[in-house]
């Protein structure tokens, strides 16, 4: 008696929703494992950049049209099996969610009952319409259907019942009939009530006849505005499902036929592509092996067999790149050699495991999601801290952070300091203290419930700051790269160097960017590190990449003297060598970790052992 | 499309004001085509004799392709019927104003197709989940999905 129901204007939430491509896991699947896609194996490159790194999984990135011949292939393989058309195949393949032997299986054992069922055929007249709908019982369903019959004789909306007898998957849809129910009578479209006697007028196998411009019209609405795999009939109750060509008919104009209304032209061809588009959405979202790529206005599909399997993703983070770059009119599917800095070149990377839109390693799924969890959870303490100004801890005076490098001078006092900490820079220049490490001390003496709970929200901010911190950094890199590429175009005229020669520039802020990712997620993972010597080990490798990095940023944000250029330029070069020597060793290390079982959590983590000593 | 949705509309218009509208159920304005209002009442007996409810539809250009925006008025002194179907703010948990809509359904067989809602109503009841609902409802009940928990509306 109650209902259930959901809004479909979903508020955004930053951490789950915007992250995640809606498609994937909306699927209930209750036999994925059964499904056998016969696809992989020798088809498969290794890896897209040729050797794989321990801490690399192996995928392929798919075009929509790969993804589409694969799905050509499952439906062929149902033709030959059930010795049924194209269409007919397609349309039950969506209907069991592209599971070809529970497909085979139903169709050996009842042809009809799941011809009916997925709205290829008529029902029997006598046996009452088995829409996937309809769960209603006995006398209930009766009423319904008598209320309706009332209703349609007060409204002369007739609609007439089904008479053909149904074994046959056969389809007649591509002959459009004049409806013609009773000699004498012209045909008006129950709809638009239009009675015109040129109007086109087409059915399903279910005879129910519409015009053509509102069979359009319900398509586009239906493919546009609900996203609807399979469209069903017009009529009411009728669950005769639109085959493929039938829909292709209406909505893409046949090249003999006169040009009509552009605009409805367009909506039309848009509504079509968007239909396939679903389709292969659909079959990808499917099977475990492939995930569409999350990126706004991108078709591409990665398959990536090692991860499917949800057990493997305390092992492995599977971080995968659909091959393209850039966002919605930049996207190329062209190589980082060519593409630009900033948007334009922007890899779409992402998880294959969950749903972060982003390279979230070296940190496993499951602690990169709960993190990510707390951070929303606790945003409203932490908030302040994203803020993008401070003061000066010397002069007082706003000091508002334009760059990815922590190493700030206060414009007015000349005071230097660490923009994350707020300590003076001489002690991070010279001995970088332990500014990545948080200092238990402050917790050690916390006796009452109060002060414990002031410590461990410290704790929680030290590792918030700093993750938050490279996050900001991130998103200024765009200003960054502007920068840079002002640089390197100053750096030509000034300078002999030719525009090969200045790509080190470009090198560097990208190796930059990239560290800074694996900087924000190891203070993720260090704050569920459980203490010990393992932790230690962690933040020593964490502490040496945060220094090279600063090191790398303060040189690129620097002034650049004409006849400096030639130091600069190898001071920069070896530097981002070492800083990529640095990031390797921290990813390395800790795919290793996790390969071995090293690493040990202060919280239950799914998949892993329970805590072993709870230290918060 | 609007042309469809005028078209369509002045036809059912006229048909109202030629035929008259099925038994228990008036016409009460019909300004445009945006907005109508029906009175609605159980004929014979029912729980819900002797009370006269008004239904609110709603169009958008979209119509009769997409379904009329439907709901009982509760302003001015009205009420929405106490039914296991219908919230108080007037939203009706209904497949056919939903996913069961279909474009041959008119605004008349929606009004009678309500009625036998109604009519088969053995206890008087509000939905359970009625505060939670109306605490958080969009103003257009056609922004709310409902799960249908039976077919028999
Ligand atoms: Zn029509
Ligand atoms: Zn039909
Ligand atoms: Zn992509
Ligand atoms: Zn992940
Ligand atoms: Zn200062
Ligand atoms: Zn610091």
């Amino acid at each position: 008696m109650s209902s259930d129901y959901e809004y479909s204007d979903d508020d955004a939430d930053y951490y789950d929703e915007e992250m995640m491509d809606g498609t994937q896991d909306d699927l209930s699947m209750d036999s994925e494992d059964d499904m056998d896609m016969e696809f992989g194996g020798d088809d498969f490159k290794t890896s897209p950049n040729g050797k794989r790194k321990m801490y690399e999984v192996d995928y392929e990135s798919l075009s929509q049209p790969a993804v589409e011949k694969l799905m050509a292939e499952e439906v062929e393989y149902v033709c030959n099996v059930c010795g049924l058309d194209d269409s007919a195949a397609n349309l039950l393949l969506r209907h069991l969610n592209w599971n070809k032997e529970r497909l085979v299986e139903k169709y050996m054992d009842n042809p009809t009952s799941l011809l009916v069922a997925a709205g290829i055929s008529v029902p029997e007249p006598t046996a009452v319409p088995s829409t996937s709908r309809t769960r209603s019982t006995d006398n209930a369903s009766a009423s319904r259907r008598s209320s309706r019959g009332a209703s349609r004789l007060l409204t002369s909306i007739g609609v007439s019942k089904a008479k053909s007898p149904v074994t046959s998957p056969t389809l007649s849809y591509h002959t459009p009939r004049s409806f013609k129910p009773k000699l004498n009578e012209p045909f008006v479209c129950p709809v638009c009530f239009d009675d015109s006697p040129q109007i086109r007028t087409l059915a399903l196998e279910c005879e129910h006849t519409f015009c053509s411009e509102c069979w359009a019209t319900y398509l586009v609405a239906k493919i546009r505005d609900e996203g609807e795999l399979s469209v069903k009939c017009m009529a009411e109750g009728c669950a005769m499902a639109c085959p493929d060509p039938f829909i292709r008919t209406l909505l893409v104009p046949s090249p003999r036929s006169p040009p009509g209304d552009p605009q409805q032209e367009i909506d039309h061809a848009k509504a079509w592509s968007h239909f396939q588009e679903l389709q292969v959405r659909h079959y990808v979202a499917s099977n475990k092996r492939l995930k569409f790529c999350p990126y706004p206005g991108c078709t591409n599909t990665v398959s990536c067999p090692s991860a499917a399997d949800k057990s493997s993703l305390t092992t492995v983070v599977p971080t995968v790149s659909c091959g393209a770059r850039g966002i919605g009119d930049q996207m190329t599917q062209s190589q980082p050699q060519q593409s630009g800095l900033g948007l334009a070149g922007k890899e779409h990377k992402f998880c294959f495991g969950c749903h972060i839109e982003s390279d979230h390693k070296p940190v496993v799924c499951g602690v990169a999601k709960m993190w990510l969890r707390k951070c929303r959870d606790d945003s409203e303490t932490a908030n302040w801290i994203k803020s993008n100004t401070k003061e000066c801890s010397q002069c007082q005076s706003t000091i508002e952070k334009n760059g990815g490098c922590n190493h700030m001078t206060c414009k007015k006092c000349k005071h230097e300091f660490c923009w994350v900490c707020m300590g003076p820079w001489s002690e991070h220049g010279t001995a970088w203290y332990s500014c990545n490490r948080y200092d238990e001390k402050a917790g050690v003496d916390a006796r009452d419930a109060q002060s414990r709970s002031r410590a461990s929200l410290e704790r929680y901010l030290h590792y918030y700051n700093r993750w938050a911190n490279h996050e900001q950094s991130a998103k200024l890199s765009l200003d960054l790269y502007v920068k840079t590429e002002k640089k390197m175009e100053d750096m030509q005229i000034t300078s002999s160097l030719t525009w090969i020669e200045v790509q080190f520039m470009k090198k560097a802020v990208e190796e930059a960017e990239r560290c800074r990712m694996t900087l924000k997620w190891t203070y993720a993972m260090a704050y569920y590190l459980a203490k010990g010597n393992e932790k230690d080990l962690f933040e020593d490798n964490q502490r040496d990449l945060e220094k090279a990095v600063e090191d790398l940023s303060e040189l690129l944000e620097g002034p650049i003297e004409p006849e400096n250029i030639p130091t600069l330029r190898q001071k920069v070069t070896d530097k981002t060598v070492y800083v990529q020597k640095r990031n390797e060793i921290v990813l390395e290390d800790t795919a290793k970790g996790f390969l071995e079982g090293r690493w040990r959590w202060n919280v239950a983590v799914d998949g892993f052992d329970d805590p072993a000593d709870v230290v918060v | 499309m609007a042309s469809i949705a005028a078209r369509r509309l002045g036809k059912e218009l006229k048909e109202i004001h030629s035929e008259g509208c099925p038994v228990g159920i008036n016409l009460v304005k019909a300004d445009d085509f945006e907005t109508w209002w029906f009175t609605i009442e159980v004929m014979g007996e029912s729980e819900y004799k002797g009370e006269v409810y008004t239904l609110q539809f709603r169009f958008d250009g979209q119509y009769p392709i997409s379904s009329p925006a439907v709901q009982f008025v509760i302003t001015d002194g009205r009420q929405a019927p106490i039914h296991p179907h219908v919230y108080s703010n007037g939203h009706i948990c209904a497949s056919i104003l939903g996913n069961e809509w279909s474009p041959v359904l008119s605004v008349t067989a929606v009004c009678v197709t309500l009625q036998s809602m109604l009519a088969s109503c053995k206890k008087k009841e509000r939905p359970a989940d009625n505060d939670r609902y109306v605490r958080h409802a969009p103003d257009n009940p056609k922004k709310t999905q409902f799960h249908y928990d039976d077919d028999t509306v």
